[in-house]
């Protein structure tokens, strides 16, 4: 029966109750966001087009920057040991994935952990311990053959050492995505195991390689913590913005560099973005994952490998350990714990260590309940497309930003006094609130895909039997999600017990942190107790991630029984 | 049982469903009886689903309206809507024991515990998994999840039940013991119920009248015995069962033409001279008892004979046929009497009023 007389209208469905509320919940979090990203980047960039007055002059300062050989350098210096320093881990990485996933080494488990440590540990670990090994008083410093470990050396083996993890993490990811057909094809027509190796592996992977080598390259070049400790006169980027804002009170400069810095992340952030559009999927659904086989010569090879990176991050993590608890570096090597007294001397005590552990706290329930909240919205919602994608990408956006960016931004949007927000500024809330900023990304992503792999039919039956979407989220979503919203949390904990670059500029003398500490305490030559510092962080971190591993297990066995088969 | 007689409890008009520039649904109309069984069926991507999720409000019609028990509930959310959904996956929740995701509706209605636990009970019982009320569903095989997302859905006695290829996730001896459970839950239920599929022997054995669908229109809504028999066009008489096309031409009222063979059947009003297809199901094609008395008897030969158990289908070929080509079904039993084998040559009929013409 075709009604061609009456005009048909498009049927626009009400939205039930629970619609409207997960709408107004989202708008809520995305303001939070708002305030938190978006108001602060602008101000930021609003203060690159100003003078000291607050006039606006356009992009005069930007003019400036470009023509002071001096200032210009820095991004020289700075792309130069990204780039060295990407190749490197990437090529280190790259080779014990693959020990890890394609190959029968033993002692995997062993070389997995050893491979965390570095996350567990501040950046500035590994400035402190190069010192040590290579520093004018240091244990290996002839292996340096004249040069000096502080400037382009240093930096790169520093972050060599603390971005390495990062790296492993998306290679192996990708090394595990692969069908075993295609190598058993290619075992049928007698490919040889190299041309196998380029014609198969690397093409599979290639994917993966690139957003290592971006995330990389971003980490490195946007990182503060090891160039202030080893970097010695060489400026790069990090060290520059710190110079102007705090040295120099330069803000209008500090906020162009800080601009400067931002490109290459958001570039890098875009191209990967683009890049992982057009990985296509690489696994059917009757794929058969690779089960790799025993090879002597190669398995041998790749524990010899993987025993000297293993080594070297023992090393590293072990010296900064020795010179922690020893009395006086090179002269008196009798065992102390006099370094721990922290509140001997200027630089933040005992209470920055507390303060450090009460950030990471708050960080992680606080962060990852609004997290996880938010991606539910987002996820789960029902209609509402248009702000739904706004607020997923909005979340996007932190990933992009440098720590010191969001540092520098927030000073000058919450230390206006035109600002309602300004009583924010200089308290434990803002440290709070920057940190979940700095790391929504991540966290946010890690959400959402737990989300989807939830059936995407339980709103549905939940609709039609007409439970409270609380009601659901509640009893059915946070209990089937519990794994990631607890791998959430413990993320935002150790990344905020370690973090530098953007605390840097918000601390305030109530609110010293524990990584701060480390940094104000090396200023003043007092390497030993920096060490210290750094160690403490150390140590709670891997107590964390032990209490983790152990607790899940139990906790998980208790409430999630459901589980197991 | 359902009275064709009384007034539809569902109703869908004009409905359309656009996603974008492709339109899924073409302005359909469709009546539903109280307590029927109704299934809608038809291959891939002919609009079933989006009519099943229309109708649940769960993919909101672009245009067109639906009544539901009198009420019109074109544009409401499916949270206010009244119906029990069961989907391929069953969509268990997976950290509920049995007896709690039973439970779920019921108490959402604020029902007290006591009363809820009574009447999970009695589901449960109905659906013969009692023993099993503590497990969770990781723990229960596909035929068994199957019958806790149908108590599930039923728990509130809702005045819709919606089964969304609800048997697709299962092999086929399990899939034929459950067609007939779900039957018998649906009567001892009495409930309106809509079935989406795309296995025909599923729709033929469980439903009171089948919708077949292709390309986001209804070709046919008839009786399982209507849309086997009597199949309305060419797509129906093809995607149910098995059927023998042939080119033919209209010689008068009561005979046609297919190669050189004249055939005598029912052609209505067609135009002589016109040109036809005429459609005959394998198993119409008759060997047995051939005499004077039948029709349409033509001389063939067995090109190509397949066993398939409980008969055998021939190609049949050559003789008057000559490059025409025919199967037919021939049970083992005539098989065996008859002697066909490949390359026999035997006499077969096709009887007039099993011929369709389009």
């Amino acid at each position: 029966m075709i009604n061609i007389f009456k005009n048909p209208s498009v049927v626009k469905q009400k939205s039930s109750r629970d619609d409207i509320t997960m709408r107004v919940c989202m708008i809520v979090i995305g303001l939070f966001l708002a305030i938190a990203i978006i108001l602060p980047l602008y101000a930021m960039f609003s203060k690159s087009l100003e003078n000291k007055t607050g006039d606006f002059i356009g992009i005069s300062n930007y003019i400036d920057y470009f023509s002071t050989p001096a200032l210009f350098q820095s991004a020289y210096n700075s792309i130069l040991i990204s780039v060295i320093g990407t190749i490197i881990v990437l090529l280190f990485a790259f080779i014990y994935a693959y020990a890890l996933t394609r190959t029968q080494m033993p002692f995997k488990s062993f070389f997995k952990i050893v491979a965390i440590i570095p996350l567990l540990t501040p950046s500035m670990l590994s400035g402190i311990s190069l010192v040590y090994w290579f520093g004018n008083q240091g244990v290996a410093k002839s292996f340096l053959m004249g040069e000096s470990i502080f400037g382009p050396i240093g930096i790169i083996m520093g972050s060599v050492y603390w971005v390495f993890p990062h790296a492993l993490m998306i290679i192996i990811t990708a090394l595990s995505i692969t069908d075993a057909r295609l190598y058993e094809a290619a075992t049928a027509l007698r490919t040889s195991k190299i041309k196998t190796f380029f014609m198969v592996t690397l093409p599979n992977c290639k994917f993966g390689l690139i957003s290592a080598g971006f995330v990389v390259f971003t980490l490195i070049f946007t990182d503060f913590g090891v160039p202030k400790v080893i970097g010695g006169s060489y400026n790069v980027l990090a060290t520059d913005i710190y110079k102007q804002v705090i040295g120099q009170q330069n803000f209008q400069m500090g906020a162009v560099v800080a601009v400067v810095l931002l490109t290459p992340a958001i570039i890098a952030f875009s191209v990967d973005r683009f890049v992982q559009r057009k990985q296509v999927a690489l696994l059917s659904s009757s794929a058969v994952p690779y089960a790799p086989k025993k090879s002597k010569g190669l398995d041998l090879t790749m524990l010899l490998f993987c025993s000297f990176i293993a080594f070297l991050i023992i090393c590293m993590i072990g010296m900064a350990q020795y010179a922690a608890v020893i009395t006086f570096w090179p002269y008196n090597l009798s065992f102390t714990l006099e370094n721990f007294n922290f509140d001997l001397i200027e630089g933040g005590g005992w209470g920055s260590y507390f303060n450090s552990i009460k950030l990471s706290i708050y960080t992680a329930l606080i962060g990852s309940v609004i997290i996880f909240f938010g991606a539910y919205l987002v996820e789960k919602g029902r209609g509402f497309y248009i702000g739904r994608n706004t607020f997923h990408g909005v979340a996007m956006i932190p990933l992009a930003v440098p720590g010191m960016a969001l540092g520098l931004a927030y000073i000058f949007f919450f230390n206006n006094p035109n600002n309602p927000l300004s009583f924010l500024y200089g308290t434990m809330g803002i440290l709070v609130i920057s940190t979940i900023t700095h790391f929504y990304t991540v966290s946010h992503l890690t959400a959402t895909t737990a989300l989807k792999q939830m059936d995407s039919e339980f709103e549905s039956v939940s609709a039609s039997l007409k439970t409270p979407f609380f009601r659901a989220f509640q009893k059915i979503t946070v209990p089937i999600c519990m794994p990631a919203i607890l791998d959430i949390s413990v993320y935002l904990f150790l990344n905020a017990m370690t973090t530098v670059s953007a605390v840097i500029f918000l601390y305030s003398a109530n609110t010293r942190l524990a990584s701060i500490a480390v940094l104000n305490m090396d200023d003043q030559g007092e390497l030993a107790m920096a060490a210290a510092m750094a160690m403490m962080i150390a140590y709670t971190c891997g107590g964390v991630r032990i209490l983790y591993a152990i607790g899940s297990s139990k906790i998980l066995l208790k409430t999630q029984r459901w589980r197991i088969k | 049982m359902y009275s064709a007689n009384a007034s539809p409890y569902l109703k869908v008009r004009n409905l359309t469903k656009k996603f974008g520039k492709f339109t899924a649904l073409k302005d359909i109309s469709l009546d539903i009886t109280e307590n029927e069984f109704v299934c809608f069926l038809g291959p891939s991507g002919c609009g079933k689903t989006t009519l099943l999720r229309a109708i649940a409000g769960l993919d909101i019609q672009t245009y067109g309206n639906i009544d539901q028990g009198g009420k019109d509930i074109s544009s409401l959310p499916p949270s206010e809507r009244d119906f029990g959904i069961v989907f391929q996956s069953y969509a268990l929740f997976p950290n509920l024991t049995i007896k709690r995701n039973v439970a779920v509706g019921l108490e959402n209605q604020g029902i007290q515990a006591s009363k809820v636990a009574q009447r999970v009970d009695e589901l449960l019982t109905l659906v013969d998994l009692m023993d099993q009320k503590e497990k969770y569903p990781s723990q229960l095989s596909g035929g068994q999840q199957q019958r806790v997302a149908l108590a599930r859905a039923m728990a509130t006695s809702p005045g819709l039940l919606l089964l969304d290829e609800p048997l697709s996730a299962l092999d086929a001896k399990v899939r034929s013991h459950l067609r007939h459970e779900i039957k018998e839950l649906q009567r001892k239920f009495e409930v309106t119920t809509i079935m989406v599929t795309h296995d025909q022997e599923e729709a033929l054995t469980m439903a009171d009248r089948i919708v077949v669908m292709d390309n986001g229109i209804i070709e046919q809504v008839g009786t399982p015995e209507e849309i086997y028999s009597s199949p309305k066009t060419k797509f129906v008489a093809d995607f149910v069962g098995t059927m023998n096309f042939l080119p033919a031409k209209i010689l008068s009222n009561n005979s046609l033409q297919v190669g050189e063979n004249i055939l005598i059947c029912e052609t209505e009003n067609l135009a002589v001279g016109s040109t036809v297809t005429m459609a005959i199901r394998p198993e119409d094609i008759n060997a047995r008892n051939l005499d004077n008395s039948d029709n349409n008897v033509i001389q063939i030969e067995v090109l190509h004979l397949e066993f398939l158990g409980s008969f055998c289908r021939a190609k049949l070929g050559g003789g008057d046929l000559k490059d025409i080509t025919l199967l037919a079904d021939f049970s083992m039993s005539i098989t065996r009497l008859l002697g066909i084998e490949t390359g026999s040559k035997l006499k077969v009929s096709l009887p007039p009023k099993l011929i369709r013409i389009y």
